[in-house]
């Protein structure tokens, strides 16, 4: 086995590698979880209006 | 537990100052631009002054846009980003102050450097030696902020958007060390440690990814919080952002050889640069299409918002270039376009229409924000959409022009008579392009009046935030 054949097991890996991504992201099970994650950035308007009010308060 | 983390507000004040220093340095180095493309229809414009040569003002400019107006983009943003996806405020107010300010000494620096002719000569990475090593501080700095952040996050996931800029980041580090290791032989001189093809080699593994991470990976950090947060709905598909992400940061450290077709590296590299190059576009248009289709059922927004038309048609220009760019990378039709005016064009089609463009909607997305007002909510609506009217046709003059050029360039060098001698000499091709650099020049001069439209917008903005912020509390 000389460092060729390392070059190609590491090909091989980096395809498992990609599958396995694409399998663990389109499972199906994984559905609502990233429907969530992708709403995460409208669900902090809380901190962004006491950061405003601080800002104001600062002001004074 | 304290009620400051109980009760967390964001550091906004880090993230307002690099936004204004965005549109500064954007209106800098777009003016050393247009200057210097004019300098290409009039030589006389550098006055004879060496200070102000075309060979000086040029990495000049490349510096100015690329790490001052683009690198402020990236720490306003990415700031801003980290912040209200983790739901928590930066881990060190003084330690992003710190990295704001020494971004901005080197940039000085290079403002000073670089007219002088003090350059290490490496395309992207002309800056000599001290300055390299003050970079390294500042991103260092800016790295221990931005995963200190992310280590200290309310939410359980981190947002995708984090992850490119994280790969950002984290790249860029490793690039510039590598690329810059230098044996200094003076306080402004250095050589560097690589020799011949090995030095050319790290050069452009360097300079692709100084494009594929600084100003792709980046500035889809951008895309990924801003189009849907202006959009008002979530990213098209969440798992295809994933997908985008693994495949677009493994294979593009690989494409940089294409930048040395036809050099002394071996033609084995060049192959494989090339073909990296063309699987490149499968993760560029994924992520395209990922950012487009987040408007599907939602076009007519088009209609009424400007800053969404900035970021759409952003998207547009970086489907064509990263299409643009792969094509360009085949061997065949680099024999072609190699060291023409059409390598230029393409840059700036990403350069322009993706980068500076996805920065400005995004900027007039937050400023108002972290002014205290509503996103997007700018003294002038109106002025936005002559800001994006100036700033789309600014950007077709420049690369049409470019195309024009290139092609042409392209052939008349490689035409040859029967006799197997060339039809044209090299200043015949130089002068058959005079009409297309003054295109050029007219093209990024309206793309900089369009920076001058978003200044006055940003500072009557300031000036109208202000005046809230005193009346209210005079009703208080």
């Amino acid at each position: 086995m000389d460092i060729n054949d390392v070059r190609g097991l590491g090909t091989i890996f980096a395809l498992i590698a990609f599958l396995g991504i694409i399998a663990w992201a389109y499972s199906s099970s994984r559905k609502s979880r990233f429907e969530d994650d992708a709403d995460m950035i409208f669900k902090d308007e809380q901190i962004a209006q006491r950061t405003a009010d601080a800002e104001r308060e600062k002001n004074d | 537990m304290s009620t400051a983390t109980e009760h967390p507000t964001y550091n906004y004040k880090v993230v307002k100052y690099f936004a204004i220093m965005t549109v500064v340095w954007g209106i800098v180095g777009m003016s050393l631009g247009v200057l210097i493309a004019s300098q290409l229809v009039w030589p006389e414009l550098n006055f004879e002054i060496p200070y102000l040569t075309f060979s000086r003002l040029r990495p000049l400019h490349t510096n100015a846009v690329i790490f001052a107006f683009g690198g402020c983009a990236l720490f306003a943003t990415s700031y801003y980003v980290v912040q209200r996806t983790c739901q928590a405020r930066l881990i060190s107010d003084s330690l992003a102050m710190f990295t704001f300010w020494g971004w901005q000494a080197i940039i000085v620096a290079a403002a000073i450097t670089l007219p002088l002719g003090l350059t290490s000569s490496k395309e992207y990475a002309e800056l000599e030696w001290p300055i390299d090593i003050a970079i390294t501080i500042v991103w260092i700095c800016y790295a221990i902020v931005f995963f200190g952040t992310i280590a200290k996050r309310s939410q359980k996931h981190i947002y995708v958007a984090n992850w490119f800029y994280g790969a950002f980041i984290i790249t860029i580090a490793v690039l510039h060390i590598f690329n810059s290791l230098a044996v200094p032989v003076s306080a402004f001189k250095s050589y560097s440690i690589y020799a011949g093809a090995i030095d050319a080699m790290v050069q452009w593994w360097y300079g692709h990814n100084a494009v594929g991470f600084f100003l792709t990976a980046g500035f889809l950090g951008i895309m990924y919080y801003f189009v849907p947060k202006q959009a008002g709905r979530p990213v098209y598909s969440y798992r295809l952002s994933i997908v985008h992400f693994w495949a677009l940061i493994s294979i593009y450290v690989w494409a940089g050889a294409h930048h040395l077709h036809y050099s002394a590296l071996p033609d084995w590299a060049q192959s494989a640069g090339m073909i990296m190059s063309l699987i490149l576009l499968a993760p560029s248009w994924g992520g395209m299409i990922n950012g487009m289709m987040t408007l599907s059922g939602a076009w007519h927004k088009l209609r009424t918002d400007p800053i969404l038309r900035f970021l759409v048609v952003s998207l547009s220009f970086y489907g064509m270039s990263t299409f643009e760019g792969p094509m360009m990378a085949i061997k065949t039709v680099n024999a072609l376009s190699h060291n023409t005016d059409w390598t230029v064009g393409h840059v700036h089609s990403g350069a322009l229409g993706w980068v500076a463009m996805v920065s400005i909607g995004a900027l007039y997305n937050l400023l108002p924000v972290v002014l205290g007002r509503k996103q997007g909510e700018m003294y002038s609506t109106k002025l936005i959409n002559v800001h994006f009217w100036l700033a789309t046709i600014g950007t077709v003059l420049y690369i049409v022009a470019m195309w024009v050029n290139g092609i042409m360039q392209g052939l008349m060098w490689r035409a040859v008579n029967a006799d197997g001698t060339l039809t044209y000499s090299f200043v015949e091709a130089l002068e058959a392009s005079y009409p297309g650099y003054f295109v050029r020049a007219l093209g990024g001069a309206i793309f900089l009046s369009g920076m001058l439209v978003m200044a006055y917008n940003t500072y009557k903005t300031v000036r109208g935030a202000n005046a809230e912020q005193q009346a209210k509390l005079a009703q208080a």
